[in-house]
């Protein structure tokens, strides 16, 4: 075992990139991300970690020359947040489509205008449509962990995704936690590095992101959908492994009292652990309340979601974004209300929008919200009025 | 290196037939001579654009080097990783360190002056071990000829379309060179294919040369410029006689125009050829006539010498 050493988010990401041993890191500095950037210099200066830095200048270069390094057969790295993350779109969706198997750590945060540095989730939710596998860390030590992870899974010839770590902005990106650090022997032989690719190589030349007319184009996305569908086996395996190797245990979800819960809160991210003290404090004065925490967002895991909502008499999911002027509003919700309607369960399933922009979210909102989700215990989803509201916000 | 011969032009086309560009497309000769310059230890990294969309067409290539497009603004980021990836695999023995490899990256006028300038400046600051080429067909082409900040003075385009306001375009066409210039890298050149024995001896020292490196390459295009095909290479031949183009480097800092014109032609025998400068009246061939004695008088001056001469009438 490694030793444990009081980190970040940031730092936790920054050695659990230097324990893979990766050969080229591009990056470009953005608040709550930034710290990475440096302490992944600072390695790379000390000869701690032997790997190319490009000081970039942007985040889509940053993500364009993490591509053509990723082509040429090197492990890549890359981070960012919000408007940077923006700024990677294009590029993130060729990055998947090219089945590139790049790691990137997000620290999450909100996006402009106005701008702010804070967290929420509307950068992730931006990049929930571009084709990458997609975690939620819920601490320092996730964040570490789950980047050795997404390695294993990127590289997984039969996976072959690129994957994004995301962890909340300051509230885990800034916030110092007793890291059990994982050295790089042990990193390496948990996820060794596996070129099972074409690569850009003068001895065998291929011809990489090829123009498609309609009679190819689909089929390329076709075997996208088709890949990050067959991800899931991969990713529990490489989950089940990281427990039987590191003794620490990552599900898709994680269920709190989900058992005999009328109300199940689903929550992503730091959120879920201010609901959980909420949810323990609340079941010794007799609300059956549950929690379900999403770590694997894509492939979102709709089997055990519902899995443990099937015996709620009413669900309240939180989001921590906004997709306006859609039918649903919050985006998890979107994906929590579609997953429970293809298995039919007919529960009022309403959505909370919360800590936007930073705003702290805190026991009272989740009281709140636990209340009035308990108050449509018995009806039916047509029979709720209205399905999102927001929280903490001022009248 | 060994003096330059046609007759040791390689024979191997490195670029295969079948490829989708029109006939008579000046990108199409830049890319074959370009390939048979550089030779097979390359990697491309290529910018949207005409070529790229005309070469890669799955299943097919035309590309018998590796080559790889990601997107229109990101070729020189794109070869900035590669390169990276081959430095940190050869050092960390994960590929073999005796393997040549020469990354080089090329974008159109539109990838390059345009939309790729920030990536460029940032591959030629970091100092990447790559050849970036730029064919400039001074439009943006593969979207329909609209123009692009290397237009020239007074061209049509379908985004300055010459009307009763509008002459075609009205703004000077972009000083790449000197931008690129501008970042300090060893080695800056002009090529244009009429002038073939310049074109590969350039090609070749700037793949040769160890750091960035900026070749700008000429390159006419038929629908874009409205001409008939058969006339790309007397096109550009006229330009570099008319000192519209000039066959320059600037090696580690020293300045030499390499294709000298003892006696310039005027101005409008280029002109003349091209429909997109059909509309053009006499005072308007007149100003682009200033404008380019002046640009000469500054590559004399450049040069310490007058390696371009004075307009020579018929
Ligand atoms: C971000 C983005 N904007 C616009 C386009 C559309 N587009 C593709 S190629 C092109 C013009 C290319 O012009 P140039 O670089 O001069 O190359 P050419 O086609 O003339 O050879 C444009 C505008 C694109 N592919 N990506
Ligand atoms: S449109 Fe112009 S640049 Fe494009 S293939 Fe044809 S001649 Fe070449
Ligand atoms: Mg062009």
């Amino acid at each position: 075992m490694g030793k444990v050493m009081p980190l970040s988010g940031n730092y936790a990401v920054a050695y659990a990139v230097k324990a893979v041993d990766v050969d080229v890191v591009a990056a470009y500095p953005i608040t709550p991300q930034t710290a990475v950037v440096e302490k992944l210099a600072e390695f790379v200066a000390n000869g701690e970690l032997d790997a190319e830095f490009l000081h970039v200048e942007s985040e889509h270069s940053a993500l364009s020359a993490v591509v053509g390094a990723s082509a040429a057969g090197a492990r890549v790295f890359t981070a960012t947040s919000a408007q940077g993350l923006l700024l990677m779109y294009e590029i993130m969706h060729i990055a998947s489509s090219s089945r590139l198997p790049i790691v990137m750590g997000i620290a999450t945060r909100a996006i402009s205008a106005p701008i702010n540095i804070w967290c929420d989730h509307s950068d992730f939710m931006a990049a929930s449509d571009t084709g990458w596998i997609m975690f939620m860390a819920l601490n320092a030590q996730e964040a570490h962990d789950l980047i050795i992870a997404a390695y294993r899974i990127a590289e997984d010839p039969r996976v072959s995704i690129p994957v994004a770590i995301g962890y909340d902005g300051f509230v885990v990106s800034h916030t110092l936690e007793p890291v059990d650090v994982i050295e790089k022997e042990e990193a390496l032989e948990y996820a060794p590095k596996r070129v099972s690719r074409p690569t850009l190589d003068p001895d065998r030349p291929v011809t990489m992101g090829s123009l498609a007319s309609p009679d190819w184009y689909f089929e390329f996305r076709v075997q996208l959908q088709d890949a990050i569908e067959n991800s899931r086996e991969t990713i529990s395996e490489a989950l089940r492994e990281f427990k039987r190797r590191f003794g620490r245990e990552y599900r898709e979800v994680d269920d709190f009292y989900t058992d005999d819960a009328d109300v199940v809160i689903v929550s992503m991210g730091s959120t879920t652990g201010t609901a959980l003290v909420f949810i323990e404090e609340a079941r010794r004065s007799g609300m059956k309340l549950g929690l379900l925490n999403i770590r694997l967002f894509r492939p979102f895991p709709e089997v055990e979601v519902v899995k443990y909502l099937e015996n709620a008499k009413a669900v309240a999911v939180i989001d921590r974004a906004v997709n306006a002027g859609s039918s649903f509003v919050g985006p998890l919700y979107s994906d929590v209300v579609v997953s429970a309607f293809k298995k039919s369960l007919d529960i009022p399933i309403v959505n909370y929008v919360t800590g936007l922009g930073g705003r702290a979210v805190v026991k009272s909102h989740i009281e709140f919200i636990a209340k009035h989700a308990y108050s449509l215990v018995g009806k039916k989803m047509r029979e709720v009025k209205k399905h999102y509201s927001f929280i903490g916000v001022r009248e | 290196m060994s003096a330059f011969t046609i007759a040791s032009i390689p024979r191997e086309e490195l670029l295969a037939p079948g490829h989708r560009m029109c006939q008579g497309c000046g990108a199409a000769i830049v890319m074959r001579h370009l390939l048979k310059a550089l030779g097979k230890d390359i990697i491309i990294a290529h910018a949207t654009g005409c070529v790229e969309v005309t070469t890669s067409l799955y299943p097919e290539t035309a590309w018998r080097v590796p080559w790889i497009h990601v997107a229109f603004e990101n070729a020189a980021a794109v070869a900035s990783g590669i390169e990276a990836a081959v430095k940190a695999l050869k050092r960390k023995g994960l590929m073999n360190p005796e393997k040549k490899v020469k990354v080089v990256a090329i974008g159109g006028d539109g990838g390059t002056v345009d939309i790729g300038l920030q990536a460029l400046s940032g591959m030629l600051e970091r100092g990447h071990n790559v050849l970036y080429v730029l064919y400039d067909n001074e439009a943006y082409m593969n979207t329909g000829i609209q123009r692009s900040g290397a237009t020239p003075l007074y061209a049509w385009t379908t985004t300055t379309p010459a009307g009763k306001v509008w002459r075609g375009e009205w703004r000077r066409k972009k000083d790449i060179v000197g931008i690129v210039r501008a970042h300090g890298i060893p080695y800056v050149a002009t090529v244009n294919f009429a002038y073939i024995s310049d074109f590969y001896v350039k090609l070749r020292k700037a793949s040769e040369i160890e750091g960035p490196t900026f070749i700008h390459a000429y390159a006419p295009c038929v629908p874009g410029w409205r001409y008939e095909p058969h006339l790309t290479v007397k096109i550009a031949k006229l330009a570099v006689q008319t000192g519209i183009w000039v066959n320059y480097e600037i090696d580690r800092g020293s300045f030499r125009v390499t294709t000298p014109v003892p006696k310039r032609l005027p101005v409008e025998e280029y002109l003349k050829t091209q429909g997109r400068f059909a509309h053009l009246m006499k005072e308007e061939v007149e100003l682009i006539q200033k404008l380019v004695d002046e640009d000469v008088d500054y590559i004399n001056k450049l040069a310490g010498s007058v390696v371009v001469g004075p307009v020579e009438r018929k």
